[in-house]
């Protein structure tokens, strides 16, 4: 019990550090492939520090439920940091929830997120709910196939038991079944997490914004945790990604040596990601919205070859 | 054990629910008394079913009443085994708190309707559904079945002075014999083998059912109990008949009703027709895919309230299908573990929608009452002058989007957890299936969640849309007593998951021979498991606690931070337009239009934009929108089918002459046939 309340204070201190940091980083390194500066790899971290210290506006036309909504989005993305392998394959609350409970904790966030966009009763915030719900909502069979491809192979929905089988055969990624699904999950990474071409994150006009619509009435403290929640959910989808498909260096205990490399791993492959991220980001243009599930279809595709691939070989 | 008064219990049930039934009709010319007594007859009776129930389910060993009637073939024998004891308890808990919520929601009766023949038709409803879920022998639960269909057929037609109501009664009263015509037939089919009206009979001389027999019966009661359930493509009465019955009969007819085709499915396909073959199971499965896909989305095209619930029915039904359908596969298979799992995964769905669409359904009542509207368009804002409705409302979609830690959660998580077993269980192609029906199921989900967010945003939050919705009320509390018991079992389900799967054991002990809902509680407890050793886990009261606890430092850092300001109410961004009206609010039709148009195909929308202005187009004096989607299965099946009918009718009346003597001369014809066919050896 001590052991799991220290691995559980231990990873949430990690996520929380790191998700604000992945941000600074991609947004760092998109500037880069720009050719521009871009800001400091610290700017998450001010950005939400100087939030929590400004004074907030609610609409007056808004309930509870748009003061429910900041920590539900918050609590859930925490919580879900906490199931996923990240340096160490047990996870502390693997136990307790497996892929599936990620994926529906982190929909019990969404809902609440679409609610409280439409609290307000602007047309903004109605139209960022429907949008997210809706590519959400298509995104979701495609990502559920990649994830039964990958939790078949482990014959488990517990990403413990699916990191173990991964790490004992490494190099299964190389199977073409695993290829299929790593790239099925990643156009539904790209369209969960909000980025180029699904939505774009620096954005405020208001044909084009998805979440940001959604959130547009939110201010202070509130946007903090939204913003913080936000971070931590890509954290623990590219988490997700890399460790179920490389799970290169993860280390089997929660020892000192242990944690030190699988860090040293888990830092270095999620950086590799955001690159990929980035690169795609730069080189593609923003999809009209109703583009969007056409590239959510071809990953539904490759999701379904995924799956029939690990049938025939 | 055997001393449990599980046969008393269930007896003062049936008492009571027939007393109600009389005495409604015997005082209705005094309707508050009659009130209190339908309310009252109603919660007594479903307090002694559902103590029968749990006690029954306690005790495990099914136990048998028989009083043999005279007539031959037929008995009044009951049999109340595991499955009965299951669907009685659900009954049991949506008639408590339909039965309380009624006290308040008929108060506006009274004066203007006959309560007394509202209670009369609440009871036999009741009483017929009772029988149903524990008839032994095929013409009684047969007649619980016509009994349960004219029952809901009077309460779906109760506001008979509305032309829509009157069409929405026909339909149903149509579709609820053809189903009947099924079973009937179906149960001619074996009793012709067995020789016998009895389920113990069938159950025996199901090995002597050939293939064909077997598989002929299988199609009969598969489409008798699926109009019944309201699976895709039977499902069109169901979107009719249940938004234009009482509110209260709604949450009854797709909480229980609809459960009715779901019991006989279960009872026939796993207790009486024997094994039944992979592709009966794999047929299930599919239909019930079509269902829930469909069905949710068709209700995400709706903006009357209570049609979208209904349309969320179907989509539920065919979410308990999909269980139902594995675990007739993993049956036949040979993998009774597996075939548990989905048993249990669909038969707890079954459970829990019961309770939280009725929840849904006695929201929609409430919102209804105070409002005078089921159209979402008109709603808004609700929520402040509503709270504990939009409260419980808002637990019954979190539930029904199979968010955790509600039970909705955790029946979605049991069929995940089977449909992923069933890749390995089963062999060749037809295991692709598994993967692809739970990807559609993760659809299903994620669409039940968007429609939720419209459905509980568009009526509960942001401005009010009309007169009714800005001078709306609470409900009495009669009604909210009702609703927030239902809300309370949706949390209590889904937190106490791993308390109450145990109860499942007698049940798959005896449709399978295998107890395996204890299998589904890990060592640790408070964990479910899928039943491997490494398979999937999940723990909703982990979860919730896990979630309070995070909840904590948040709260504080927020507290500490909103201490430096004052957090301020404002106008919210308005575009610098001169305030926010109603006007600028987002639709239940806008908030569906991206799904519209992606999935255009289906829908076929058709969209109509007139638009007057005095001199320039850029200033319109008022803009007319029209915009409907085509009912496909309306069109493309029922209305061919129905002209088809009518040309035979035409055909068929040359022979109605008229003349008496034709008449004579075709009922001699006919004897003197049935008599050659009777002697024949």
């Amino acid at each position: 019990m001590t052991g799991l309340i220290a691995k559980a204070g231990l990873q949430l201190v990690l996520v929380l550090l790191v998700a604000p940091l992945l941000g600074g980083i991609i947004k760092t390194l998109k500037a880069r492939l720009q050719t521009r500066r871009g800001p400091n790899i610290l700017q998450s971290y001010r950005d939400i520090f100087k939030l929590f210290r400004k004074g907030m506006v609610i609409p007056e036309t808004a309930s509870w439920i748009f003061s429910a909504t900041p920590y539900v989005v918050f609590v859930t993305a925490a919580l879900v940091g906490l199931m996923i392998p990240m340096t160490a394959t047990d996870a502390p609350l693997s136990l307790f929830g497996g892929v599936l409970a990620v994926v529906y904790l982190l929909a019990l966030g969404r809902f609440f997120l679409a609610l409280g966009g439409l609290d307000a009763g602007s047309s903004f915030g109605g139209l960022g709910s429907s949008r997210e719900m809706t590519l959400s909502a298509i995104a979701e069979p495609a990502m559920m196939l990649a994830i039964f491809t990958v939790a078949l192979a482990a014959s488990s929905t517990n990403l413990s038991e699916m990191a173990k089988v991964a790490v004992s055969q490494s190099w299964k990624f190389l199977a073409p079944s695993q290829m299929l699904a790593f790239a099925a999950l990643f156009i539904v990474l790209i369209a969960e997490t909000g980025r180029i071409p699904v939505d774009n994150p620096a954005t405020h006009l208001e044909l084009t914004m998805i979440h940001e619509a959604m959130i547009l009435e939110y201010s202070g403290p509130y946007l903090a945790l939204i913003e913080y929640g936000a971070s931590i959910k890509q954290l623990v989808l590219m988490t997700l990604v890399v460790n179920t498909f490389f799970p290169f260096g993860l280390s089997s205990d929660w020892t000192v040596r242990g944690l030190g490399v699988g860090l040293l791993f888990y830092f270095t492959k999620m950086l590799l990601l955001a690159c990929l991220i980035v690169l795609v980001e730069t080189t593609n243009a923003k999809l009209r919205l109703f583009r969007v599930p056409e590239l959510l279809m071809v990953s539904f595709i490759f999701g379904a070859l995924a799956l029939i691939s690990t049938f025939l070989f | 054990m055997n001393t449990l008064p599980v046969g008393p219990a269930f007896a003062l049930s049936l008492a009571a629910y027939s007393t109600g039934a009389l005495a409604s009709l015997a005082i209705w010319r005094k309707p508050a008394l009659c009130r209190y007594i339908c309310c009252g007859s109603a919660l007594a009776g479903a307090s002694f079913g559902g103590l029968a129930a749990v006690l029954g389910i306690l005790q495990g060993a099914p136990l048998r009443w028989s009083i043999s009637s005279g007539i031959p073939l037929f008995a009044y024998s009951f049999d109340y085994d595991a499955l009965a004891g299951f669907f009685n308890l659900t009954l049991a808990i949506l008639a408590g708190a339909v039965s309380i919520y009624s006290f308040g929601y008929l108060k506006e009766f009274e004066g203007k309707r006959n309560i007394g023949f509202f209670g009369f038709l609440f009871h036999l409803l009741l009483l017929s559904l009772t029988i149903v879920f524990t008839a032994a022998n095929a013409f009684l639960f047969l007649i619980g079945w016509e009994v349960m269909a004219l029952a809901a057929y009077g309460l779906v037609t109760f506001y008979h002075e509305d032309r829509e109501t009157r069409r929405a009664g026909l339909l149903y009263i149509v579709m609820a014999h053809i189903d009947a015509g099924c079973l009937l037939l179906g149960f001619a089919l074996l009793m012709q083998v067995s020789g016998s009206a009895d389920f113990a009979s069938f159950r025996t001389a199901a090995g002597h059912l050939s293939s064909s027999q077997q598989a002929v019966a299988f199609v009969l009661f598969f489409v008798g109990f699926g109009i019944k359930a309201g699976v895709i493509p039977f499902h069109i009465w169901l979107p009719a008949a249940h938004p234009v019955a009482p509110s209260n009969i709604s949450s009854l007819l797709s909480g229980v009703v609809l459960k009715a085709g779901i019991y006989g499915m279960t009872r026939v396909f796993l207790d009486g027709l024997g094994v039944l073959p992979s592709w009966a199971g794999l047929l299930v499965l599919i239909v019930g895919v079509a269902s829930a896909v469909l069905g949710v989305l068709y209700a995400l095209m709706e903006h009357d309230l209570k049609r979208l619930l209904a349309y969320h029915s179907i989509e539920n039904i065919g979410i308990i299908l999909i269980g139902l359908g594995a675990a007739l596969v993993f049956r036949v298979a040979g993998h009774p573990q597996l075939a548990g799992l989905a048993l249990i995964a669909a038969l707890f769905h079954t459970l829990n929608h019961a309770i939280f669409k009725c929840l849904l359904f006695l929201g929609a009542g409430s919102v209804l009452h105070s409002t005078g509207t089921r159209n979402m368009e008109e709603l808004g804002g609700l929520i402040r002058p509503m709270p504990v409705t939009a409260f419980c409302f808002l637990i019954g979609a979190v539930a029904i989007s199979g968010l955790p830690p509600l039970n909705g959660f955790v029946s979605e998580w049991l069929t995940y957890q089977s449909l992923l077993a069933g890749f390995g269980a089963t062999g060749g192609l037809t295991r692709i299936l598994f993967p692809l029906a739970g990807s559609m199921l993760a659809l299903t989900g994620a669409l039940a969640a968007a429609c939720f967010v419209k459905a509980f945003a568009i009526t509960f939050l942001a401005l009010p849309r009309n007169a009714g919705s800005r001078s709306a009320h609470e409900a009495p509390r009669s009604m909210l007593v009702g609703m927030s018991w239902l809300a309370m079992a949706c949390v209590a389900l889904g937190l106490g998951a791993t308390w109450f799967l145990p109860a499942f054991d007698a049940l798959t002990e005896q449709l399978l021979g295998q107890r395996i809902g204890s299998n589904l509680i890990s060592s640790h407890g408070w964990v479910l498991s899928a039943g491997t050793p490494h398979g999937g886990m999940v723990s909703t009261s982990v979860i919730a606690i896990a979630l309070l606890l995070l909840l904590i430092p948040a709260l504080l850092v927020v507290s500490i931070a909103a201490r430096r300001f004052a957090s301020k109410r404002g106008p919210a961004w308005d575009c610098g337009l001169p305030g926010l009206t109603e006007d600028n609010e987002y639709t239940a039709t806008a908030f569906s239009k991206a799904l519209r148009m992606i999935f255009s195909v289906l829908y076929q929308p058709r969209r109509e934009i007139q638009t007057v202005f005095d001199v320039s187009p850029y200033f319109p004096k008022a803009i007319r929108f029209e915009t409907e989607i085509e009912p496909t299965f309306e069109k493309r099946l029922y209305v061919p089918l129905k002209d088809l009918l009518l040309r035979l009718a035409t055909r068929m009346r040359a022979i109605q002459a008229g003349s008496i003597h034709a008449y004579l001369a075709y009922i001699f014809v006919t004897l003197v046939l049935l008599l050659l066919f009777g002697v024949r050896p």
